[in-house]
């Protein structure tokens, strides 16, 4: 890693997006990137919850270099979109329809990690006509990381996540994220993803972050925090696998993380539809495409060939 | 404060003028949130949460006049008088968050929900029953939702030019909203075991959605008509 006068951090095999443009998603700006021939075929990738789109900047030169047009975009909230007044799955699921409408009225391969697997999955189940593969990352949540409580404890818990919940709304009206060098944001996030280089961890705030003149500030709302509760429940998401009808790649990572669901294969297994391909990874976390970028890229470029 | 709409559609609002002194803007997250007095005096108020699609009413209906204290009614985000965010992303627990933001504003207080209001009583007083002195489960527009699953997804095509008020993605995402039994539950045991009251949570409604008939079977909740129910919680202190 390299950092210049006005840090600009690079990162070995980095490669920010060749183009970049907005779209309005119901009067909302989203940021969308693509990298690699305009005229390749695309595939449309989603990001994490709590990432953004620079998160691809390795695996996603690397489908470009292949031939292949990738689509991304920041979801709303996160990285250069705007910042909503309210979150909520369908709006991020109606975002990600409204970025492939620019991109092509095509049925096209869908790639999402975490979160954006989640997204794509359930983009594949209510427009089935607009996707030919479904590539997920990482993306296929378990109960596995749900605590084993009795239900009293478990009331008092979901009362006290609540209630954070509500504080930290009210707290966080016009505050903004907590000022850091650049080295002490990448420090924070790096408790979150202990599995990551912190070259990579400082490359990633150099783009998800804005440099202000009282330091650097992850773009991220402030609003937008981790955890939380509701009424979902993971096998809603994994209810969406067996039905998919064009072929599917799964790819999970086997070491367990704070971000991960703690997925073991044995949880998928029962859900994958037929034909379905389908790659535990050993001694890989839940960032498979950027532990292991070669290999989850040359895993997608073969699924799709 | 009045709603910033800069970036949310523009509105007509169809309802009769009210003295704008009747009208309090509080802070929800980044909307602001229309508080309208329609009763001012003293003792403990008395909540009005609307149910999906309506507002807060012109003056206090006929059947609440015996109510003690004031009455106030809130428009929750994307309805009567609030702030229309653009892009949707409505949740029933976003809308627990604007009566949480109102209960800050007034203090504690007796609440009644009419249908999408009744499930965010049920919310906001098992997540606040320091600040909830009795919620009320009334009948109204929302009150099933969208059932305890998901259904197959459907993206709805919405003109983001076409003046709405209230805000179609409110209609189209808050008519959909999940709502398992058990979670719902869960928030009746919150009210329960956080709260002074024997019977925090009232339930009116004729009508009893899963949601519902679940959270009928926790202690702390009674069956009561509306009159009776309002009745029983004037006299808490």
């Amino acid at each position: 890693m390299t950092r210049t006068a006005d840090e600009t951090v690079t990162y070995p095999g980095a490669r920010r997006p060749d183009r970049s443009r907005t779209v309005s998603s119901d009067g909302l700006m989203l940021r969308v990137y693509e990298w690699g021939p305009e005229d390749g075929p695309p595939i449309l990738m989603a990001h994490g919850g709590f990432d953004f789109a620079g998160t691809f900047d390795v695996f996603a030169p690397m489908l470009a270099d292949a031939g292949y047009r990738c689509v991304s975009w920041d979801a709303r909230g996160h990285g250069d979109s705007e910042h909503a007044v309210l979150y909520n799955w369908g709006a991020d699921l109606r975002d990600s329809l409204v970025v492939l409408d620019t991109v092509t009225d095509r049925p096209v391969p869908i790639l999402g990690h975490s979160k954006g697997g989640g997204l794509m999955l359930e983009l594949a189940d209510a427009c089935a006509h607009r996707v030919s593969h479904v590539i997920n990352l990482d993306g296929l949540p378990s109960k596995n990381n749900w605590p084993d409580v009795s239900d009293r404890e478990r009331t008092r818990m979901v009362q006290g996540e609540v209630q954070r919940w509500l504080d930290h709304r009210r707290a966080v009206v016009d505050r903004q994220r907590r000022p850091g060098t650049l080295d002490e944001l990448a420090e924070r996030r790096g408790r979150m993803n202990p599995r990551l280089e912190p070259d990579w961890l400082r490359y990633l705030v150099s783009i998800g972050a804005r440099h202000d003149a009282d330091g650097w500030r992850w773009k991220i709302d402030p609003v937008l925090r981790p955890g939380g509760f509701g009424p979902w429940r993971p096998e809603w998401t994994m209810h969406r696998v067996p039905g998919i009808g064009v072929p599917f790649l799964g790819v999970l990572g086997l070491e367990p993380e704070l971000m991960g669901w703690g997925t073991v294969p044995e949880d998928v297994h029962p859900y994958l539809p037929p034909g379905a391909e389908f790659v535990p990874l050993e001694g890989v976390g839940h960032f498979v495409h950027i532990e292991q970028p070669r290999l989850v890229a040359d895993l997608v470029i073969e699924f799709l060939s | 404060m009045t709603p910033d709409r800069t970036s949310a559609r523009t509105s007509s609002d169809t309802r009769e003028a009210r003295d704008p002194a009747d009208i309090e803007f509080v802070r929800s997250g980044k909307a602001a949130l229309a508080l309208h007095h329609l009763r001012r005096g003293a003792g403990r108020p008395l909540l009005l949460l609307h149910g999906l699609a309506e507002q807060t009413p012109a003056r206090v209906p006929a059947h609440l006049a015996e109510w003690p204290g004031p009455v106030i009614g809130l428009d929750f985000t994307g309805h009567g008088r609030s702030t229309i965010p653009a892009g949707g992303g409505y949740t029933a627990e976003a809308l627990m968050g604007d009566v949480d933001a109102a209960l800050v504003e007034i203090g504690s207080a007796t609440v009644l929900g009419r249908g999408l209001g009744a499930y965010i009583a049920l919310l906001i007083a098992g997540a606040r029953p320091d600040r909830v002195r009795g919620a009320i489960l009334a009948d109204g527009p929302g009150l099933i939702g969208g059932g305890i699953r998901p259904s197959s997804p459907s993206l709805v095509p919405l003109d983001p030019d076409q003046p709405a008020v209230p805000d179609p993605h409110a209609l189209n995402e808050l008519s959909r909203d999940v709502r398992p039994p058990d979670y719902a539950s869960e928030f009746a045991r919150m009210a329960l075991q956080g709260s002074e009251l024997d019977d925090p949570i009232a339930v009116a409604a004729v009508v009893r959605p899963e949601w519902l008939a679940g959270v009928v079977g926790e202690y702390g909740v009674v069956e009561l008509p509306l009159d009776r129910a309002l009745a029983r919680y004037a006299d808490v202190d």
